[in-house]
């Protein structure tokens, strides 16, 4: 019997997000196989996520993911507030 | 940094980089700094930016309205603290005639507002502050950005 492997996963946070977490960088641990919904529950898990919404832009390098692809342990994740740029 | 300034923005470097001999139309949009939002007196705002894929996005966008009109775009955002009457944002469109180049320049506006991943805080006379949530007076899921698939 082996342990399921667990890894962490740095998620950068801007704007009203980073202020709700009181931090611009967190890190949650994800299960092997872990996806970016993991991810998204992991942060509002965290103490001032609760007021995060449930459904959030992410990022991960700089291109959108969806809440159902993969997460590696080297992926560069961001939840992005709604852009208000202009 | 090719598309964020922290520096004043100033259009006529923009103008001189999408002019050529073949196009007779100059369209510019500026989005300047406006004292007041939702009934508030507003009187600073702070713009920050997810910076390389602010810089990535703004990338697509003008190869988007370049692929799509035949026009020349340049861009630049501010980020960082701007006072009532400062330019946040400009755009230059070049093309051969001005219905490709209103047509482009609009295009990279809205596309820009939606989808680059940058931020305002204002900053109001009472000296409170907020972030601007465009999405939150419908209280919508915010679905800016396409998913690439």
């Amino acid at each position: 019997m082996t342990e399921r492997a667990v890894f962490p996963v740095q998620v950068r946070l801007f704007a009203r997000y980073a202020e709700l977490l009181g931090s611009s960088e967190v890190t949650v641990r994800l299960p092997a196989g872990g996806t970016v919904a993991d991810v998204v529950h992991g942060v509002r898990a965290l103490p001032g996520g609760g007021a995060l919404p449930e459904r959030m832009l992410v990022a991960r390098g700089v291109e959108q993911v969806r809440y159902d692809q993969a997460v590696s342990a080297d992926d560069e994740l961001a939840l992005l507030p709604p852009m208000s740029g202009g | 940094m090719q598309y964020l300034a922290s520096e004043p923005l100033n259009l006529e470097p923009l103008i001189g980089s999408v002019l050529s001999p073949e196009r007779g139309a100059v369209a510019t949009f500026l989005g300047v700094v406006r004292n007041h939002h939702a009934g508030r007196a507003v009187v600073e705002l702070t713009y920050e930016a997810y910076g390389p894929m602010a810089e990535a996005e703004c990338g697509r966008i003008l190869g988007e309205a370049e692929s799509r009109w035949p026009v020349r775009v340049a861009l630049q955002h501010r980020i960082g603290i701007l006072g009532v009457g400062d330019c946040a944002v400009a755009i230059a469109v070049a093309g051969g005639h001005r219905a490709e180049a209103f047509e482009a320049c609009r295009y990279v506006i809205e596309e820009l507002k939606s989808r680059v991943p940058i931020w305002k805080r204002e900053r109001y006379a009472d000296g409170s502050e907020a972030w601007v949530d465009p999405t939150a007076a419908g209280g919508t899921v915010p679905t800016g950005i396409r998913v690439s698939e």
